[in-house]
């Protein structure tokens, strides 16, 4: 830098806008700003599982938001909803990142020469090393290096890998460069980890789709309930496959009491497949554990729930709806809810509400429930509106009804109307409004389908990370040299040992190397 | 279906173990208050570092390498000798415990808190036991032992969970080779958690005897005579981080393998997910501080302890009260 001080000028002196730029990059780049930008980088973790996430479940997110009307806003304002794609924590991992390649760069270039370069010359005085060891040994100079040259070379010193420079009357060798080449590697896979996930995320994505069974679907945007692209995606070049779920078999715990009675033991779906609308049907089973794969796309088996086939019929007879509406399990024991929407009906709209219960039983306090996620006692807990469904023609969730512009039907007694159905059993509505039928129960399979075009090079750079961060950790980097000096028709030889970071074993080594020595000119001590 | 008889027997056999266990703690903790008065009385200065601190740092001859006790402790240690023969049966005892439990439902024993504390306790023991054959490791018995009998009696009684059955995502080859690697890795945090703990000690005590060696009371002297020096277990926790922290890289790469399969993505950021992600930075940092100039190694060792709070944090707080797809407590 030229902005040296003039001797009179007491003040500081001025960096310029390089030197200042040079100054922050060192500081950015320095062990000690990384230390710090990781322990940032694990607190800034932390609140995402304390949280909800809207990208987990945004349901919970709205629950916390209305029964938090304080502290919600603010929170949600900091992005403590949003944690892995807020501003703050992007701002933490990109400067780690940004540091951790403004540190490996120089230190590559600085360990490629080393790798290329002679060990340094032997130092003059070899008891300052931190290991050291001498002995006197009945063998001349030239005899006594030959045999430390060989002694260095064993599986239990240096290795046969090592680096030997020879100065006539002195050795310096080195071991171990494996050790910084392993760390380099560990973190520029860090760096390939981090791409490969921005890739996921910039080409990558994901469907998902309730399938009720019997039905089939096709991948195309309107083939998906939601449809979560990344950025860069062409969403009209998804590969055309299909799929038809026939069957779906459940297994829940019958047997196991306590908290364990009900729990789920086995989903599978039994499918069709075809990877485009010409190419053949394929049998296939879906499984919690086996997706189905179309090429990089992933088909997984990630819910389950029960459709009850529901019939509306008008005053005469004629059938207004008639089909398997799925409800969304809300516990363990699959108690679902579930929305039936008439639109055909006439003068009014009709709109059922409620729930499906696989084994329906009525609890004192929280009224109709299940208790055990099966079909064993399977009934339908409905309440009936009418009016407008869908007022404004406003998009809404298929499972809950708006009633904004809807009454709801009273009993004889004035109480609001509770139908409770059972399979094959029909309900007349009151004032000629028509009947409602539970007709069956069919299930339904939850697929989502996912596509990650980067997860491979994650993987691929997770493995090299690990490679790596073995080689650093377990592989020692030592310099050992070794002294001879002649004392009459004797030699004295002197071992002095140095080790980057921590290395126990460095004055064992050296005290096996002299006695080697001593054994291989035939001194006995 | 599960084997109620095997899984009776599991459980007789963790009892067993604790009670084997509270044994050898107690004998630990005699053999550690008995090393002390003699060897201050003969020479509190003469304290040699065990094997465990590897070879002293000058050598001026070859001279074979004393094996064993070494030079420090010439008397017997009775009462460590019998607290590690019971350590090694308390390990029989909790194998044997997680094999029947293994049995008695037809899968690894990796399915809920109760598991991962009985086969976590039992790789601590046996990662213990296997140190102490080529180690003299006594020293540290009475702070593995403490803890595990501590987990032990947690494990039997808050997280007990019937044997049953695994949830579907579960049932995948990879709940071996995850939940294996992690609660091993786990194990060995443990007990470097111990061995730094014992550090800190040692270092305030090494601190303190600098400044004034008259006044210290007899528990001081105990501790700080049984103990090997401050650098040895620096050393020694170092090395057994350096094997954990590989082991953790490779238990969220295999989660991730695993989440990729069951769910569809390979990192969500579940709450445990988080937690396992936190740890490693935790302990990267450790790692990391110890190659930084200008942090001490007892600052670092301070983040170690972080990183074992944040994996309490995990197994304790995250199984149990956070919402996510890792919820297999089975509480």
């Amino acid at each position: 830098m030229d902005t040296r001080p003039d001797e009179s000028d007491v003040s500081l002196p001025t960096l310029g806008v390089v030197g200042m730029g040079r100054w922050a990059w060192r500081q950015l780049t320095s062990m000690r700003t990384a230390l710090f930008l990781l322990l940032l980088l694990a607190i800034g973790a932390v609140p995402g599982s304390i949280w909800p996430q809207r990208n987990i479940d945004a349901g919970r997110v709205a629950d916390y938001l209305a029964s938090h009307q304080s502290t919600g806003p603010w929170l949600d304002r900091l992005g403590f909803f949003d944690v892995y794609s807020s501003p703050w924590f992007a701002a933490i991992y990109l400067l780690l990142f940004v540091s951790l390649v403004g540190c490996v760069v120089p230190r590559s270039r600085i360990h490629w020469r080393a790798m290329r370069a002679q060990p340094p010359r032997a130092p003059r005085r070899l008891e300052r090393l931190p290991e050291h060891g001498q002995i006197e040994v009945d063998a001349s100079p030239e005899v006594v290096l030959q045999v430390a040259r060989a002694a260095l070379r064993g599986r239990h010193s240096l290795g046969r890998h090592c680096r030997v420079r020879s100065d006539g009357t002195s050795l310096s060798a080195e071991s171990g460069y494996l050790r910084e080449t392993g760390n380099l590697v560990f973190h520029i896979a860090l760096v390939v980890v981090i791409v490969a996930v921005a890739i996921g995320h910039l080409f990558g994505w994901r469907g998902d789709r309730i399938l009720v069974t019997g039905k089939s679907f096709s991948n195309t945007i309107s083939g998906y309930d939601t449809f979560d692209p990344g950025p860069w995606v062409d969403t009209e070049g998804l590969s055309p496959f299909t799929v038809a779920v026939d069957r779906l078999d459940v297994t829940f715990e019958e047997h196991a009491g306590g908290a364990q009675r009900g729990a789920p033991r086995d989903f599978t779906a039994y499918t069709r497949t075809q990877t485009s609308p010409d190419a053949p049907q394929i049998r296939q089973t879906l499984k919690v554990n086996g997706p189905l794969k179309f090429g990089g796309a992933s088909v997984f088996l990630l819910g389950n729930g029960y459709a009850p086939v529901i019939t509306v019929r008008d005053a005469s007879g004629q059938v207004l709806l008639h089909e398997a509406t799925p409800f969304l399990p809300q516990d363990a024991n699959y108690k679902s809810v579930g929305a039936v929407k008439v639109s055909a009906a006439s003068p009014r709209q009709l709109g059922f509400f409620g729930f499906f219960l696989p084994s329906e039983y009525i609890d004192e306090q929280a009224g109709p429930s299940s208790f055990f996620p099966d079909l064993k006692n399977p009934a339908l807990v409905l309440g009936v509106y009418e009016g407008v469904l869908y007022p404004q023609g406003r998009p809404q969730s298929v499972y809950t009804l708006s009633t904004e512009k809807m009454t709801q039907l009273n009993s004889a007694k004035g109480e609001p109307l509770r139908l409770l159905l059972k399979p094959g059993q029909t309900i007349q509505l009151p004032g000629g409004r028509g009947s409602i039928t539970f007709d069956s129960v069919q299930r339904w399979a939850g697929l989502s389908i996912r596509y990650d075009p980067g997860k491979v090079l994650a993987l691929g750079g997770a493995v090299a990370a690990l490679a790596g961060l073995v080689a650093s950790l377990m592989i020692r980097r030592r310099r050992v040299f070794v002294h001879v000096r002649p004392v009459g028709r004797r030699t004295v030889v002197s071992i002095g040992g140095l080790a980057k970071g921590e290395d126990p074993r460095l004055g064992a080594t050296i005290e096996d190397l002299l006695s080697t020595i001593a054994e291989r000119t035939g001194t006995t001590v | 279906m599960t084997n109620e008889t095997l899984a009776l027997y599991a459980n007789l056999g963790v009892y067993s173990a604790m009670a084997v266990f509270t044994i050898a703690m107690i004998a630990f903790a005699m053999d550690l208050a008995a090393v002390a008065p003699k060897v201050s009385a003969a020479a509190p200065e003469t304290q040699k570092e065990p094997a465990l601190a590897g070879a002293g740092s000058s050598v001026n001859a070859p001279a074979p390498r004393v094996e064993g006790d070494g030079p420090d402790l010439p008397r017997t240690r009775r009462a460590a000798g019998i607290a590690m023969m019971l350590t090694r049966l308390g390990g029989l005892l909790l194998i044997a415990a997680a094999a029947m439990r293994g049995l008695s439902v037809h899968r690894p024993p990796l399915g809920n808190m109760f598991e991962f504390a009985l086969v976590g306790c039992m790789f601590v023991v046996v990662v213990f036991v296997a140190i102490s054959l080529r180690r003299d490791v006594r020293w540290l018995g009475l702070f593995v032992v403490g803890p595990v009998l501590l987990t032990l009696g947690l494990a039997i009684t808050v997280f007990y969970t019937d044997a049953s059955e695994l949830l579907p995502s579960l049932k995948s080859v990879w709940l071996v080779i995850h939940v294996t690697v992690a609660t091993f890795s786990v194990a060995l945090f443990t007990i470097a958690f111990s061995v730094t703990i014992l550090h800190l000690v040692k270092t305030w005590l090494e601190g303190l005897d600098r400044q004034d060696s008259v006044g210290m009371s007899r528990l001081r002297t105990i501790v700080n005579t049984a103990l090997p020096p401050a650098r040895s277990l620096d050393r020694t926790a170092y090395g057994i981080y350096a094997v954990a922290f590989p082991l953790w890289t490779f238990t969220l790469i295999a989660g991730a393998i695993w989440a990729e399969q069951a769910w569809g993505h390979y990192w969500n950021w579940d709450p445990k997910e988080v937690w396992t992600f936190v740890i490693w930075v935790v302990y990267a940092a450790y790692l990391h501080a110890r190659a930084t100039t200008g942090w001490s190694a007892r600052s670092a060792n301070y983040l170690a302890l972080a990183g074992y709070g944040a994996i309490l944090v995990n197994y304790m707080v995250v199984n149990v009260f956070f919402v996510g797809q890792h919820s297999y407590s089975g509480m």
